[in-house]
């Protein structure tokens, strides 16, 4: 029976370690692929980091898409309808993008403050907006209904 | 009137459930036969009522009644009528009526095909079925009622989401359901074996089936979307580790655990609470797919609108089922008995590894999955978890749980001597991974991930082999095939054969078709020709035609290697005219070795247009090879033991194993 137990501790402590080393392994490589999502507004203020990828989303604005001479390269610009972000991205778009449309890209900001992305996302239901998309638009929207009361006061 | 009908019907169906709920199991406890035989007939009533809830629903798209929000918002005279069908649960009501009719169709098989149950022990399952669907219908009834009226009465209705007019996904999503569902059978056994206090291997025995052929139609399902994706989407990707295709994924794993760990419990006895455990999360999990899929507070592709106080319903609704079952389990744990020991080296110990893997991904593709909303509810920022990072989490644990299922089946239950278990593994060892070497070798594959993907595939297919000549000698050589399947314990093993092949083929067409695959966007005018990995794709230009509820820019390419054609195919831009959204149907030469696969992407100026190519090699091993897990699940289903059952209610748990009784 003790032989037994000994045994059955071994093969506990055997789990233990191996899944905790799984999990450490695992959680590391996890905040290395985290994307976080920023707004344009977030962008222009300088808070997306550089030479890292995240994502960044908001409306395509209105007559802002624009095609590159090789056919296959686009340029546009995303908006939270208070700072704008240029985007550029080479190959096919999703079915749903279009003017007005809220979109997520995922790619990297270049020099010259150009989003260069890899992948542009439009979602299934024109009546669905990103979460993230929303939230941004929001605050966008609050802050400059702060913006211009606190001008009016003054 | 007739959706009047389908409404009071579907009422009707929630007093069913409530009596359900409570009178048989109430039965067993006061000793009250009547009550506990009322189990069965408040099944099949039940059963009636939602059947007919959902043929009025089904009734009113067929006639465009369009005075029914849901068919006004959905349906569309000019749908052909197949979709008119499917258009039931394209959205979200109608979609929850068939998760509910699936959930009655699921209680009713299992008041008619477990016949062999005690009646108590029915009366308990039937009852905990009866209380999950109250948790549905009332979600139905008093947040997403389906037959809410329109006034006044439009001419025309809103059509059903172009997305889902395509025959892949009018079957998906009920075969997902009849997956997710069928969990619960699962999930009511070892409840009712946890309220009646007896958790034995006649328990195991009883609720493997269910579990296996839920497990099943989960796999067809997950399949079939993944199958869908990369037919329609136009990207070429079969799987995004999105937060909705995660929702169906975790469940799967975790029944795919629960489906070994049954495996143990029926035949050794051991392992009892963390089987129950793995019964409860599997069916916890589906439950948590269906609020991050209706709630969406996720970000995701498959999200669309939603209302937060569905979001919400089904919150409470999960909280009160996760928590009370284990609320359940911690009353009841301490009671049930430790199962027959083991060695550390037997087969018990090495199904147990793979359960720990198993529920180790489970709970890393969680993470995954949840830690968006973590990281947003703590004001952390908002994240997203890249794809990378889903992929390396399955190439590091794959192999090691590859490696347990290569030894598993071979090795004896209880106590396996190690040097004999290494003698028979030898010529599968050398040859998977001499040839592995070799496929990663700079002249043959040059790719690590090759040598490793092919050395796995290898190790599976030749352990697999070996398991089967050691059975077939003991049975008289390959004519004993037969027999075997006919007899006890045949088919298990069989499907556990196929299925475990089926990994194999999945396992060679997830490498190579992520790491050689060949893509190229690419602007084209008509007539213009580009070569792709030998093959030579010449575009013939896009015209327009009509289908019968959209307008389709419809493509050209003929495809040719070395001057003899192989194939023209059609790569299509539809509008549907209605929702005036756009689609793109993807031209695919499907093959065993390869698919050839075009999309169309915008129409640019003087007849150009962009095209994307791709040649995915041994891409349709992925869905063969789930297709073969599916054939092997069902295989081990129909397995006769689990239909001589009449009277065995005591089976011996710890007792010796029949000859070859291998799983």
């Amino acid at each position: 029976m003790r032989a037994a137990r000994k045994k059955r501790l071994y093969l506990v402590l055997l789990i233990v370690v191996g899944v905790g080393t799984a999990a450490a392994l695992a959680l590391n490589a996890f905040n290395q692929n985290l994307m976080f999502f920023y707004s344009p507004s977030e962008v222009s203020e300088g808070k997306a980091p550089a030479g890292h990828p995240f994502r960044l989303g908001g409306l395509v604005s209105e007559g802002s898409v624009t095609r590159l001479a090789n056919g296959l390269t686009t340029r546009f610009d995303v908006t939270d309808m208070d700072k704008t972000v240029s985007i550029e991205y080479t190959g096919i778009l999703p079915d749903l993008f279009r003017e007005g449309q809220g979109i997520v890209a995922h790619g990297k900001l270049r020099d010259d403050g150009t989003f260069v992305a890899d992948e542009v996302l439009a979602k299934h239901d024109e009546n669905y907006m990103p979460p993230e998309v929303a939230d941004s638009l929001k605050k966008a929207h609050d802050e400059g209904v702060a913006a211009a009361a606190k001008e009016g006061g003054t | 009137m007739i959706p009047e009908l389908g409404h009071f019907a579907l009422i009707l169906a929630l007093c069913m459930a409530l009596v359900l709920a409570v009178v048989p199991l109430a039965g067993t406890f006061v000793r009250m036969p009547a009550w506990v035989a009322l189990a069965r007939p408040l099944a099949w009533g039940q059963f009636v009522f939602l059947a007919l809830a959902f043929a009025a629903l089904v009734h009113a798209f067929l006639v465009d009644d369009f005075s029914v929000l849901y068919v006004a918002s959905h349906g569309n005279t000019l749908l052909p009528n197949v979709y008119k069908v499917s258009a039931v649960w394209g959205a979200h009501e109608g979609s929850l009526l068939l998760w509910a009719l699936i959930l009655g169709t699921w209680t009713l098989a299992v008041s008619l095909y477990a016949r062999h149950l005690p009646d108590e022990v029915l009366a308990r399952v039937l009852s905990v079925m009866g209380m999950i669907s109250i948790g549905f219908l009332s979600f139905l009834l008093f947040t997403s009622n389906p037959f809410e009226r329109l006034f006044p009465v439009p001419l025309e209705g809103g059509e059903l989401n172009p997305l889902l007019q395509d025959p892949g996904l009018a079957i998906h999503p009920p075969m997902l359901y009849m997956g997710y569902v069928g969990l619960s059978v699962a999930f009511s056994f070892a409840i009712a074996a946890l309220i009646g206090g007896r958790l034995d291997a006649a328990w195991a025995r009883w609720s493997r089936p269910w579990t296996l052929v839920a497990w099943v139609f989960l796999t067809i399902g997950i399949v079939l979307g993944s199958w869908w994706a990369y037919d329609e989407l136009g990207w070429g990707g079969w799987w995004f580790w999105d937060p909705v295709e995660n929702a169906s994924f975790m469940p799967w794993l975790a029944a795919t655990a629960l489906v070994h760990s049954l495996a143990v419990t029926e035949k050794r006895g051991a392992f009892k609470r963390w089987t129950v455990l793995l019964a409860l999360l599997a069916f916890s999990l589906s439950l948590l797919g269906t609020f991050l899929v209706r709630s969406g507070v996720l970000t995701s592709v498959h999200a669309f609108a939603s209302d937060p106080a569905r979001g919400l319903f089904i919150l409470i609704f999960l909280l009160a089922v996760i928590g009370g079952s284990l609320l359940l389990y911690a009353v009841r744990a301490p009671d049930i008995s430790r199962g027959g020991g083991f060695a550390t080296v037997s087969r018990e110990s090495l199904l147990l590894g793979n359960n720990v893997l198993l529920v180790l991904m489970t709970a890393l593709v969680l993470i995954g999955t949840l830690a968006p909303l973590l990281y947003d509810a703590m004001g952390w920022g908002k994240i997203s978890v890249g794809f990378p990072w889903f992929n390396s989490m399955l190439v590091t644990f794959m192999p090691l749980m590859v490696v347990f299922m290569g030894v598993g089946p071979l090795a004896r239950w209880k106590q396996q001597d190690p040097g004999e278990l290494l003698k028979r593994l030898r010529v599968a060892l050398v040859v998977s991974a001499g040839v592995g070497l070799a496929a990663a070798l700079p002249i043959l594959g040059d790719s690590w991930s090759l040598g490793l993907a092919v050395a796995l595939s290898l190790w599976l297919l030749t352990t697999l082999l070996a398991g089967l000549h050691q059975r077939l000698r003991a049975r008289g050589g390959f004519g004993g095939l037969w027999k075997d399947m006919a007899g006890r314990g045949g088919r298990s093993y069989y499907g556990m054969w196929l299925a475990h092949l089926g990994v194999a083929f999945f396992i060679m067409g997830i490498t190579v078709a992520t790491q050689f695959d060949i893509e190229k966007d690419a602007r084209m005018s008509p007539g213009e020709s580009i070569e792709l990995a030998g093959y030579t794709f010449r575009f013939d230009g896009v015209e327009m035609t009509q289908g019968p509820n959209y307008r389709s820019q419809y493509g050209t390419v003929q495809i040719s290697r070395n001057g003899k054609e192989i194939a023209v195919l059609h790569p299509e831009k539809r509008v549907y005219t209605v929702q005036r959204k756009p689609m793109t149907d993807a031209g695919v030469e499907a093959g065993f070795m390869r698919d050839l696969y075009v999309s169309l992407g915008e129409g640019l100026d003087n007849g150009d247009w962009s095209l994307r190519v791709y040649y995915k090699p041994l891409v349709r091993w992925i869905w063969f090879g789930g297709l073969l897990i599916s054939a092997g699940g069902l295989l081990a289903a129909s397995d006769p033991r689990y239909r001589h059952l009449l009277h065995r209610r005591t089976a011996d748990a710890g007792g010796a194993v029949p000859a070859g009784g291998r799983v």
